[in-house]
């Protein structure tokens, strides 16, 4: 074994070489956007490789179809948009790097793109740094600002929350943990656990399985055994293939004990298969079938682009959005200088799928309607549940006097 | 009661889910030497072969019994190749098969890629098998569940065929024969690389069984293999390298072990905790729990 131990430290070594290239050679100037002649280019920042392929890939092709549908359209302040599309690779360092090499060597105006918050805080740094701009669609944990990142997912007050408070009304007094073993999961349950206190619920276990794990049966039977109302489930990727399964095995079901999912959208329940999925609950901000003219629109643009047989999601929906908030904003500037673009963000609105979003130009985060979802026989996802208005965002919940104790 | 009831039964079913896995492997790195790091892409190719079957058979139930000796045929003929290929060319060059194999690991996962996709892909249970039985009923009722009981089976009856191929059949004396004195078997008559070949064979396929198997517990990517490998050769080294028995009692001893830790603690506490027994174990007993001084594999 002795050479896999030399490989292993080999491949290690070339992973802190990479990471120390992106730290070095930056100069405190910002990095200005190449705007002249008649294009304007923009980064897109996405695995295409690894693990997180699966889910980053649909976030690519959702970012092309809005840059080419804007294009048709005569462009940003008369300027066609270039993408030029990185691959994180599913690796921090990466992602890292692919930020510094768009932003210096291609100077692009703006960024769109990451996934996981692991990514994210890698990127962070360097687009501070550079002072340009990155827009992240994907629903995180909270607890984070930056002023040069523009968050279009859901923070928790415009997600868990709304599930908590949704599970809370249907007369579910206590629920039970089950989550992947890192960040998101982590800051979740502790978020979940302050509300439970506050809103005299109990939460009666809290478990985590390593990222990728596949062995679910002894988490199924502590489940089966604490009789809870319900499962809040913050399990990513394929755990939830051999959760749901051991869920079913133990005689589980969404009738006896529902699972809130926080992770699954449309493109994970078709891997899935939806016979372990039907009845189940998820929350999101968006569905392919949330209803509305621009989200029949945008499901009809992204099948006919992608095939038929390619559900849209909400952190597809969000990317989507959030290159056309961008178009807005440069517009209101009149500028593509992320400073001035930043300026003007404040109230900008668009007509996204999910029904019309705002800027909150103090949090750089979006005013968002928060949705609770059943999961069909087909698939696919209907709403039991809406909170109405789009909610304002909240990524520190100074709102809750619960969260009080929570950074 | 019912609680250490079912936790000991989860245990006998991660137990059987290891021995599977590790079975072929006792069979090919206690006959050869070989530390085969493509193993588990042959779990995987196994899988992939009931996923394929799925889709051709509608049937679930009918596919997967027709999976089980399609998967044996496929990754056996895989392990054959490999031998033939490459391994036999490096046989008491343990440190070279080891890279040599994990190098064809990698290119067998990226060959999955690009024919079945990077996403992980799901074989449909038979509804028989998607349920639970009642062993204990009553307000704190115990139940097994059939798909770890149908593993279970599985696990015993390929403990039961290879211990008596290699006891009752001329083959299985041909295998015992080269792995006591290959020199003196060799003078005896007997084709040391054919036997080589069929016990590579054989390893492998059973790899192939363990593959059909796992579809029945979680989703099929062209990394699972990758996971379980480490636990596979945990099994092996724990029990004694190339000792059938070792590999039964230690593959359910760890099952139970790691079933009763997670109860009381949480999966990534009780892995630790696994891992420490494990490297005590190891520190008492080198060699394992069955010494390799009898060389024999029954």
């Amino acid at each position: 074994m002795a050479g896999a131990a030399a490989l292993v430290a080999v491949v290690t070594l070339a992973a802190c070489g990479a990471k120390t290239d992106t730290a070095g050679g930056t100069s405190d100037a910002a990095a200005k956007a190449d705007t002249s002649g008649d294009t304007v280019k923009v980064g897109l920042l996405n695995s295409l490789s690894g693990t997180m392929a699966i889910s980053e890939v649909t976030v690519r092709d959702s970012l092309k179809l809005a840059i080419d549908e804007i294009n048709t359209s005569g462009g940003v302040l008369g300027k066609k948009i270039k993408p030029i599309s990185e691959d994180g690779a599913s690796d921090w360092p990466t992602f890292a790097e692919k930020a510094s090499k768009l932003i210096k060597e291609d100077r692009v105006a703006a960024t769109f793109g990451c996934w996981t918050s692991a990514s994210r805080k890698a990127v962070k740094p360097v687009f501070e740094k550079n002072k340009s701009l990155l827009f992240y669609p994907v629903q995180y944990e909270g607890l984070e600002e930056s002023p040069y990142i523009f968050y279009t997912g859901a923070t928790t007050n415009q997600q868990i929350v709304p599930g908590l408070d949704y599970l809370k009304s249907q007369g579910k007094k206590s629920i039970y943990l089950v989550g992947s073993d890192y960040v998101f999961p982590r800051t979740a349950n502790k978020i979940i656990r302050a509300y439970a206190k506050a809103n005299g619920m109990k939460v009666l276990g809290e478990d985590y399985a390593p990222l990728g794990s596949t062995e679910f049966s002894t988490i199924a039977n502590k489940v089966k055994a604490s009789k809870a109302d319900a499962v809040f489930n913050t399990l990513n990727g394929d755990s939830n293939v051999a959760f749901f399964k051991e869920y079913k095995s133990a005689g589980l079901t969404a009738t006896s004990m529902p699972v809130v999912s926080v992770s699954i959208a449309e493109e994970e329940v078709k891997s899935i298969g939806s016979q372990y999925l039907a009845g189940q609950l998820t929350a999101w901000n968006y569905y392919q079938t949330t209803a509305g003219e621009a989200n029949t629109k945008f499901v009809k643009a992204y099948k006919a682009k992608y095939g038929q047989d390619k559900p849209t999601s909400d952190p597809m929906e969000a990317a989507y959005t959030s290159v056309y908030l961008w178009k807005a904003m440069v517009e209101k500037a009149k500028s593509f200088d992320p400073e001035k673009v930043k300026a003007a963000s404040d109230g900008i609105t668009f007509d996204a799928p999910e029904g019309k979003v705002t800027v909150d130009g103090a949090s750089q985060h979006i005013y968002k309607t928060a949705r609770i979802g059943k999961i069909g026989t087909d698939g696919l996802i209907e709403q039991v549940w809406d909170s109405g208005k789009a909610i304002k965002p909240d990524p520190y919940l100074k709102g809750y006097s619960w969260a009080s104790g929570l950074s | 009661m019912t609680v250490i009831l079912g936790q000991t039964f989860t245990g006998i079913s991660i137990g059987a889910v290891l021995l599977l896995i590790a079975l072929g492997l006792s069979l090919t790195f206690g006959q050869m030497n070989v530390i085969n790091m493509a193993h588990g892409e042959f779990i995987m190719a196994g899988a992939y072969t009931t996923y394929v079957l799925q889709k051709s058979i509608s049937s679930a139930g009918l596919s997967l019994l027709v999976a089980l000796p399609v998967a044996f045929l496929v990754a056996g003929g895989l392990g054959a190749l490999l031998e033939w290929l490459l391994i036999r060319r490096l046989y008491l060059r343990p440190l070279d098969t080891l890279l040599v194999t994990w190098g064809v690991s990698l290119m067998l996962q990226q060959l999955a890629r690009d024919i079945f996709g990077a996403p992980n892909v799901q074989t449909r249970a038979p509804d028989l098998l998607t349920g639970n039985i009642t062993v204990i009923g009553g307000d704190d009722p115990l139940t097994f569940a059939n798909s770890r009981l149908f593993i279970l089976g599985l696990a015993i009856t390929a403990v039961v065929a290879l211990s008596l191929t290699l006891r009752l059949t001329p083959l299985g004396r041909r295998i015992r024969g080269v792995v006591q004195n290959r020199d003196l078997a060799e003078v005896s008559g007997i084709s040391t690389s054919r036997v080589d070949r069929t016990a590579f064979f054989l390893g492998s396929g059973l790899a192939g069984v363990a593959g059909v198997a796992l579809t029945l517990v979680g989703p099929i990517g062209p990394t699972m293999g990758t996971n379980i490998i480490i636990d596979a050769f945990l099994v092996i080294v724990v029990g004694g390298i190339g000792q059938l028995k070792g590999t039964v009692i230690v593959a359910f001893v760890l099952g139970v072990l790691q079933s009763v830790l997670e109860y009381s603690t949480t999966v990534s506490v009780a892995k630790v905790l696994v891992l420490v027994a494990i490297v005590a174990f190891l520190q008492w007993r080198p060699q394992g729990l069955y010494t390799l001084r009898t060389r024999s594999l029954v």
